[in-house]
């Protein structure tokens, strides 16, 4: 096995058909193969991407929406197969790419506790030792037993975010889910991300609060229409983005403080 | 080898297999007053309807009409609404598969799974009609958990077929309407065989599985007797390939699912 990274993505390339995408019915699919119109519109939604972590490292990705950033995690993640290249995972992982995913809207929250713990994989039983623990964390008190349809967003991600990091993960994959919750929530939420990069979890996040970024990662990766535009460490490659947007550039922390 | 690792895989995510079919069959019935009732209530009501309306046509040709009728109904309605709910098995938990990589065929296989216990509940249907018409209990009757077992394997078969294919052609949806309609007029349900022309009455046991089930279960329930072998095998042997057809397919197709949903 090689184990020397924690995710290990190379030369991937992942390919999206554009003119599939619009026959999605049979009626459809005659009328073109009469028009002889059954044409393979391509669209590379990742080129030639090589990303190595190694465990215990907290990258961040950034770039312009559609650049390929949430594709680059689904790829991780293993829900988006490489049409070229591999990519692979050594370790357990959490993957948070939105947190209401899982969720059922008509059961209550004590229900979906179980169901998106299960689709993790884990064990009912393991899943009733930490409840307690989750639902503390989650701050939901009374709502507890009311279909969660009824809740805000924020409650919602406050549920996701406690269910996804009830054990501490080799790997965690974090999209965009920072910008939900409240302000408390969200320095909560920070924390224990900090908590288990301490603990010696990789991270990889995906976030346009370049703040979130520099204040969790080492290094960063900025993706430009499927291609790599820069990697390397995190401010480096944070203030050339910054700088290519004309935006005021982040200043490197002191090493003292 | 692969087998293994496949049920390996499958025995990490059981607890959410169970947990998806308890929901499926607690949303089922959680706004309704008469909750599980309904499944009972349903087939009784059709086959007093059907009762009234076919016993004058046919009832002297079928020993037990009221028996012969509910066996025929539920359990085509079962393979109806097993294979239409799992036809959007895939579709409806789209946001899920997109974001977590999680076994594909959970959803359709726990969808006809929560389908066939509500089907076990309206065996409960066919109990009261049996005592209110005075059927006759044999020791023979427990032998119907045969065919109903081969109905079960032959529409988790069926399930992953449609949920597939649905996948890349939606109007398989409108079109399946017609399709089980069709099915289930060339299905003696509600008349006895004899009654289809020479042709059919060679080709409906030949090729319609659900004959052979129904049949098997008639035969069981209303003459207190074994049916033959030879149909017991046929029936289990189209369930089987079924079922081979069926997961090879989504096995094969499921890879390009997220290009689709």
């Amino acid at each position: 096995m090689n184990s020397e990274y924690a995710i290990d993505v190379q030369n991937a390339t992942v390919r999206f058909n554009m003119a599939s995408e619009k026959t999605d019915n049979l009626k459809e699919y005659f009328v073109r193969l009469i028009q002889g119109k059954l044409t393979f519109e391509e669209f590379l939604a990742l080129k030639d991407i090589t990303l190595q972590v190694k465990p215990g490292e907290a990258w961040g990705i950034i770039g312009d929406n559609g650049a390929g950033k949430s594709t680059l995690l689904k790829l991780v993640c293993g829900v988006v197969a490489p049409y070229k290249g591999t990519a692979k995972l050594n370790g357990t992982v959490a993957p948070m790419i939105e947190l209401s995913a899982g969720m059922d809207l008509n059961l209550t929250a004590r229900e979906n506790i179980y169901l998106n713990g299960t689709i993790m994989g884990f064990s009912k039983k393991f899943i009733a030792e930490k409840f307690d623990e989750i639902v503390e964390f989650a701050e939901l008190g009374k709502f507890l037993d009311i279909p969660i349809k009824n809740y805000s967003s924020g409650m919602r991600a406050r549920l996701g975010f406690a269910v996804a990091t009830i054990v501490q993960p080799e790997i965690l994959i974090v999209d965009e889910i920072l910008a939900v919750g409240d302000v408390a929530f969200q320095k909560k939420c920070k924390e224990r991300m900090h908590e288990m990069l301490k603990g010696g979890t990789t991270l990889l996040l995906v976030s346009h609060t370049i703040r979130d970024i520099t204040a969790l990662c080492t290094k960063a990766m900025w993706l430009k229409n499927g291609c790599v535009e820069k990697v390397g460490e995190v401010y480096d490659v944070v203030n050339s983005y910054l700088e290519s947007k004309g935006a005021p550039l982040i200043e490197r922390p002191k090493k003292s403080s | 080898m692969r087998l293994k690792k496949t049920v390996d895989y499958f025995s990490k995510y059981k607890d959410f297999f169970i947990l998806m079919v308890e929901r499926d069959i607690k949303l089922k019935y959680r706004r309704s007053f008469l909750g599980y009732v309904w499944s009972i209530l349903s087939p009784l009501l059709s086959m007093v309807v059907l009762t009234v309306v076919f016993s004058s046509m046919f009832e002297r040709n079928i020993e037990n009409f009221p028996v012969y009728l509910v066996i025929g109904n539920i359990m085509f309605s079962y393979i109806r609404e097993s294979s239409t709910l799992a036809m959007n098995s895939i579709l409806k938990n789209a946001s899920l598969l997109k974001k977590v990589r999680v076994p594909k065929y959970i959803f359709t296989l726990s969808t006809v799974t929560s389908t066939f216990i509500t089907f076990i509940f309206s065996v409960g249907a066919l109990l009261i009609v049996m005592i209110a018409t005075n059927t006759r209990f044999t020791f023979y009757f427990p032998l119907i958990v045969v065919p109903v077992l081969e109905l079960y394997v032959f529409s988790v078969g069926l399930g992953l077929l449609v949920a597939q294919a649905t996948v890349f052609f939606r109007d398989i949806k409108n079109i399946w309407n017609v399709v089980t309609l069709a099915w289930m007029y060339l299905t003696p349900i509600f008349y006895p065989i004899e009654a289809v022309p020479k042709f059919l009455q060679t080709w409906i046991p030949r090729l319609n599985p659900m004959y052979s089930y129904i049949t098997q279960t008639r035969m069981i329930v209303v003459q207190g007797a074994l049916p033959p072998m030879s149909m017991v095998l046929q029936g289990a042997i189209m369930a089987v390939v079924m079922l081979i057809i069926g997961a090879s397919l989504f096995k094969h197709n499921s890879k390009s699912f997220i290009l689709y949903i």
